[in-house]
């Protein structure tokens, strides 16, 4: 019988895919180091020790955007309070780095954070039992945010909610958060969060060759985050979620449980979240609940949608792109920041539906006088 | 006044099943049986609630009363979709749904009757079993030219063809086809009825109707819906003969 063609996914994990994987791997874990390690800091291709956290921020970025692509460019499922899944995974790795400062905080006290000892607390609370282990701490910062997704998309997916209704309760769940962390006796820091961090994993977390290593780390864990969304991706559960995301009733008459294929990838993709938020704060030094702010999360569907919804790699050229920007502009013409954000979402939404990726596919498209196509999980 | 059938060995049986939608009555202590192996086509005009009692059956709907039983043991109205598809009912819907981004080879792939688990779904692989299964399939239904094609480049007709093929591929038990010739040309519908006939060999199918061309090329036993409820039942002349038929709905 002759080999069909159309449900054969061969090029997903071709030599020439491993080929590029590996040649865009190396180049950004070899470049950075030896740009900012053994060029010689007068050269002018030399990398500045400030600019390192900055690139490894954009990286912990970069995989948020991809978790949200996962979810939205192939399931459907826009959620709009991802930054609470990032946040809570940089919750989990700030408890650690607040106990790893020991005596040497401002008050001395060997066992309790600083703001604890200002709030008068006498002793640790329970949910901080542990967090002096990097081992315990690693696991609560995928678990933490694996486990809220897993109930919260429990009770949203099988009470079938579904688009716009589920971007509102996402915005909800986000802002709640927010809220409850600004208290003081919720016991992360209040407003000010936590900050004055010293060591991770016994290296002085603002050395050079420590944020060199926190860089380095950010690269792998992007690098693992992409090749597992292409896993399930190219999976016949990423066809699943595709047909659900365009026909979600159809997917049930054919015996699929929709609630539980978006379950399984609303909570991998809040874990990516959580990863992607525990790498982030020892390179940007704090982490307080102004991450929890909707604000945040919406800047994150605004990053996907530009590079492209529904391409991984589109998820990662948008937050890289859009923060290089944000960081250019911020500097050198502040208000004009939140302008051109919405002008982005709206040009992404009319123009150029599908991204720049998608852009760069077909770039015909924008030049078309018929509407693009939007891919019809927007009809939700 | 209820009309009480007693519980037969019939592959689907509904008894006295009642559905209102603010206050509509869209099926009114309906009863219907269709026994294993059974070609069936319903009939009625808008509104007399064909699709609702497919709702019912398929676990879109749930009855405000009655039972509803496949194989006389599996209670229908407690079951969701996903769990009624999965003892064995497949549905094709009156407008064409076929995952439109998907090619007409993923179809097929994601209708074969393999494990619905996520985690199974996750790590599944395509025997060459079931690559020749879907061969087959697109050979029976026309469609190996486009295997490739996005199912949504399709015309109406190949859709539909689509769709009967998703149901053939999983090897269900019973068929529900809502208006399966609907928007199809002539030649289409009669390749159609001779695909249905040729299914009906192995399985039960429900054929819901408005083409009485159509129903009568199929020649299978006719249930009249009315309002709700069953108006009349047996053979095409039967029926079309019968006064209350032609008063409600053959003679407009």
């Amino acid at each position: 019988m002759p080999a069909l063609r159309g449900g054969q996914h061969k090029n997903t994990w071709s030599p020439a895919f491993w080929a590029g994987f590996a040649a865009c791997g190396t180049i950004l874990v070899l470049a950075v180091p030896f740009l900012n390690f053994w060029v010689p800091s007068d050269s002018p291709i030399a990398l500045p020790d400030y600019l390192v956290p900055l690139l490894g921020k954009y990286l912990c970025y970069a995989l948020l955007a991809l978790s949200l692509d996962l979810i939205w460019g192939y399931a459907g499922i826009l959620s709009l309070g991802h930054g609470a899944f990032f946040a809570l995974g940089g919750y989990c790795m700030g408890m650690y780095l607040m106990r790893q400062i020991g005596t040497r905080g401002v008050y001395g006290n060997p066992l309790l954070p600083d703001f604890m000892v200002f709030l008068n607390w006498k002793e640790l609370p329970w949910f901080w039992w542990g967090f002096d282990h990097f081992a315990y701490a690693a696991v609560m910062m995928v678990l933490v945010p694996g486990l809220l997704a897993l109930v919260f998309g429990w009770l949203a997916f099988r009470s079938r909610v579904t688009g716009v209704y589920l971007s509102i309760i996402t915005q909800a769940m986000t802002y709640a958060l927010m809220l409850a962390f600004f208290r003081n006796d919720m016991g992360f820091g209040g407003n000010n969060g936590m900050t004055d961090y010293k060591d991770i994993l016994g290296w002085e977390v603002h050395q050079p060759s420590t944020r060199l290593g926190l860089y380095i780390a950010s690269v792998l864990a992007l690098g693992l985050g992409y090749l597992s969304c292409r896993y399930i991706t190219a999976s016949k559960l990423g066809r699943v979620l595709l047909a659900l995301r365009d026909a979600e009733s159809r997917v049930r008459f054919l015996g699929y449980s929709v609630t539980n294929a978006k379950l399984f990838v609303f909570t991998i993709s809040a874990v990516l979240a959580g990863l992607a938020g525990a790498l982030y704060v020892p390179q940007v030094g704090i982490i307080n609940p102004s991450e929890f702010s909707p604000g945040n999360s919406i800047e994150i569907a605004i990053w996907v949608s530009v590079g492209g919804r529904g391409t991984l790699i589109g998820a990662i050229v948008g937050a890289v792109l859009v923060n290089l920007a944000k960081t250019w502009l911020t500097g050198a013409a502040p208000e004009t920041w939140l302008f051109v954000l919405g002008a982005l979402f709206v040009l992404t939404t009319l123009v150029f539906p599908r991204g720049i990726v998608g852009l760069l596919q077909r770039p015909s498209r924008l030049w078309a006088r018929t509407p693009a196509p939007v891919p019809a999980g927007e009809q939700a | 006044m209820k009309t009480a059938l007693p519980l037969t060995e019939a592959l689907l049986y509904l008894n006295g099943v009642t559905v209102s939608f603010d206050g509509f009555k869209a099926l009114n202590d309906l009863s219907l049986i269709v026994e294993e192996g059974e070609l069936r086509t319903i009939i009625g005009p808008n509104g007399a609630g064909k699709t609702t009692m497919m709702d019912v059956v398929t676990g879109k709907t749930r009855p405000d009363s009655g039972e509803v039983f496949f194989r006389g043991i599996a209670d229908l109205s407690r079951l969701d979709e996903t769990e009624i598809a999965n003892l064995g009912i497949g549905r094709k819907f009156q407008r064409p749904t076929v995952f439109e981004n998907l090619t007409v080879f993923e179809n097929l792939e994601l209708s074969l009757a393999d494990s619905r688990g996520t985690w199974r779904t996750l790590f599944a692989h395509l025997t060459p079993a079931r690559h020749d299964r879907i061969a087959v399939t697109l050979a029976r239904i026309g469609l190996t030219e486009q295997s490739a094609q996005p199912a949504g480049s399709l015309s109406h007709g190949q859709k539909q063809w689509l769709e009967i093929g998703m149901l053939l591929i999983h090897d269900r038990t019973l068929l529900l086809l809502d208006e399966p010739v609907a928007g199809m040309t002539d030649r289409e519908t009669e390749e159609t009825a001779q695909l249905i006939l040729d299914l009906a060999k192995d399985r039960t199918i429900v054929v819901v109707e408005h083409d009485m061309a159509f129903v009568r090329s199929l020649g299978a036993r006719v249930t009249v819906l009315h309002e709700g409820a069953v108006l009349a039942e047996g053979s095409v002349d039967h029926v079309q003969n019968h006064p209350r038929v032609i008063e409600v709905y053959l003679g407009r």
